[in-house]
């Protein structure tokens, strides 16, 4: 019965009814919109940089630390037998200076073989023209210190007996990335350029892995490093982005309880009349509470259903275009592309219209609770309590 | 007939909370209905009458003094009970109608007898006598906001009578009907009244009413000052 009485009530009411309808199916529509493009945004920085600097794993020189560079003169070593002439991808890397405009920069030199196959870097447009050194550079760092293609920049390097030398290089290219580790304050070289610029032949600091078959295998001055491992560092900042990705969730949800809580509250007043008469014409308390709460739990249901109609495709169109980043990808330190494609889970799907429907049963509840023990005779006159 | 008693009411007084004291709306009411009685509760605007058919509907208590209907004490029945009671026994027909504002004129009559859970056939048969009872049936899918005065009235009779309960309280039902609704509607309920032997009492000040009334009760400042059987008035003059 309650649920006859609760649908004749909000279908009785007409608009009102498609009204609050329409601003809870905001709520869901918003919330499994903005936690899929989180969602994806995570996907897409995890993907890229397997892409773009993990592979399938790496191999470290016993003496690598990728956080402190000063160590990096020591941390070089003939690149392993049973690895090289693999599908793999050799790096050595060494500091470097250049000098654009004049100024002094700091960079990390990386010298990477021309035809690897296991990272995307654009490694075959490192072509030798004039004699002169080629290199590669991202587009953050080409933006940031004015670099343009075919431009001549002086390189200042040490080689491994500490002896400083000088070069003219030239960009051969400039890449563009969403990975900022292989970009920011990085100039990518060929291995054999390198090797020969710091007397380091057949040296490398890691050995990037690009199939699994060479994962894993115990080679001596060698350490291998998952993609697990690889990837911890940029779990973390997801996973503390997610906890902020989760407070808006929270938020979102904040805002969705507080509209169907304001109506329902509104309902005490504007209804109280009704209600009284509900309790006048034999209703029990309880019967009043489970009514009202169904009505709310329905609200959302219907919601849920307009949701969709209107949310199915505006969720599918921006899957395919992707969402335009409005702030420039270099505030963050990982990767973000320009354009995010958002991914929506089952489970984001289900667990949003499962909380939802629980909050709105939920706060529905509570006013009805109070309605409920309103003195009768002073609802039926509507007397605001 | 039988005269059985179906509200007694003893040393009944109602106070309310006015400011810092008290405001005495009923003062030491000793009254008894029987059944099929077919009374009114006459008096100034403030005498209490509203006050009185509250209690003896449930929806309120009395602060001394005790209130029987349908041998239940009324100052001692639960929430829950008292529902029971209105739902079971009693059609309310308020001053103000109260009618559900969102449910078309035949949902509203209905209502009573959703709670009661009537089955879906009978259901249909009672609710469309009702309403031809008060002479709606053309209005049966209007809502509320779209019927004037007299005819709220007459869906709040209907719906209170729609149950055939024991007992109906009428809280100036023909306030705002036009004479000849009013006695077409008067006559229903004595013909309810005869054939089923329900009981009515009425809070008015129609003079329309007062000629069908069997029983005049008169209150004046929350106290009884006159208890008459018209029957007996008439033997007397
Ligand atoms: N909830 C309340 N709180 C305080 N005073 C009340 C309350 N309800 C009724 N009263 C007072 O009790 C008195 C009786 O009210 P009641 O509504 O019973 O009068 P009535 O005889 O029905 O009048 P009318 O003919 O105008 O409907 C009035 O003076 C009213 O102000
Ligand atoms: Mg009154």
């Amino acid at each position: 019965m309650s649920i006859k009485l609760a649908l004749r009530n909000l279908l009785g009411a007409g608009l009102r009814t498609w009204l609050n309808v329409i601003v809870l199916s905001f709520s869901y529509v918003i919330i499994i919109w903005y936690q899929g493009l989180i969602d994806g945004w995570n996907v897409q920085a995890r993907r890229d940089m397997i892409a773009w600097e993990i592979a399938q794993g790496q191999y470290w020189h016993e003496a690598y630390d990728s956080y402190d560079p000063f160590t990096l003169e020591d941390s070089h070593g003939s690149i392993p037998d049973n690895l090289a002439g693999g599908n793999v991808a050799p790096i050595l890397i060494t500091q470097g200076t250049i000098y654009p405009e004049g100024r002094i920069q700091g960079v990390i030199l990386k010298g990477i073989a021309k035809d690897q196959q296991v990272l995307r870097l654009p490694t075959d447009r490192l072509i030798k023209e004039n004699g002169e050194i080629p290199v590669l550079v991202g587009k953050r760092m080409a933006t940031n210190n004015k670099l343009k293609e075919g431009d001549y920049l002086t390189l200042r390097w040490r080689d491994s007996n500490g002896t400083f030398d000088a070069t003219e290089v030239r960009i051969a290219g400039i890449f563009s990335t969403d990975v900022p580790s292989v970009d920011q304050g990085n100039v990518w070289l060929t291995l054999e350029d390198l090797q020969q610029m710091t007397q380091s032949e057949g040296e490398a600091t890691l050995i990037v892995s690009g199939s699994e078959s060479l994962n894993n295998m115990n080679i001596s001055g060698w350490d291998f490093k998952s993609m697990d491992f690889l990837l911890a560092d940029l779990d973390q900042i997801i996973k503390q982005k997610s906890v902020g990705g989760s407070i808006m969730y929270i938020l979102l949800l904040l805002l969705a309880m507080l509209a169907i809580f304001d109506t329902q509250i509104l309902s005490i007043f504007r209804r109280q009349k009704e209600i009284g008469t509900f309790i006048a014409l034999g209703m029990t308390r309880k019967q009043v509470v489970k009514l009202f709460t169904i009505e709310g739990g329905m609200n959302s249901v219907l919601a849920a259903l307009v949701g969709a109609v209107y949310g199915v495709p505006l969720l599918i169109m921006q899957y395919k275009v992707g969402y335009a980043m409005p702030y420039e990808p270099d505030d963050f330190g990982i990767a973000i592309s320009e354009v995010i494609y958002p991914s929506y889970s089952l489970g984001l799907i289900l667990g949003t219209i499962i909380i939802v429907m629980l909050t709105a049963t939920i706060v529905s509840y509570i006013p009805a609770r109070k309605i409920a023990k309103m003195n009768p005779t002073d609802a039926i006159k509507g007397k605001i309590q | 007939m039988e005269k059985s008693s179906i509200i007694e009411i003893n040393n009944l007084i109602k106070r309310f909370p006015v400011g810092g004291g008290f405001f005495t709306a009923l003062d030491d009411i000793n009254l008894s209905f029987s059944k099929g009685e077919f009374t009114g509760i006459v008096g100034p605007s403030g005498s209490g009458k509203t006050t009185l058919l509250n209690i003896l509907g449930s929806l309120d208590v009395p602060t001394e003094g005790e209130a029987t209907v349908l041998d239940k004490k009324i100052s001692t029945l639960s929430h829950k009970q008292a529902a029971q009671l209105r739902n079971g026994h009693i059609g309310f027909i308020f001053q103000t109608y109260n009618l559900l504002p969102v449910y078309t004129v035949y949902e509203n009559v209905e209502f009573p007898l959703l709670l009661l859970k009537m089955p879906a056939r009978e259901r249909e048969k009672a609710v469309q006598e009702a309403i031809e009872w008060v002479g709606l049936t053309d209005k049966i899918k209007s809502k509320p906001a779209q019927l004037s005065g007299g005819e709220s009235q007459r869906v709040a009779i209907a719906r209170a009578m729609v149950k055939k309960p024991e007992l109906v309280l009428a809280d100036e039902p023909t306030a705002n009907l036009d004479s000849e609704n009013s006695h077409h509607i008067l006559r229903t309920m004595e013909k309810l009244n005869n054939d089923l032997n329900t009981t009515f009492i009425f809070a008015t000040h129609d003079e329309k009413v007062m000629s069908y009334l069997k029983r005049i009760i008169r209150l004046e400042d929350g106290q009884v000052v006159k208890d008459d059987w018209m029957e007996l008035k008439e033997a007397a003059s």
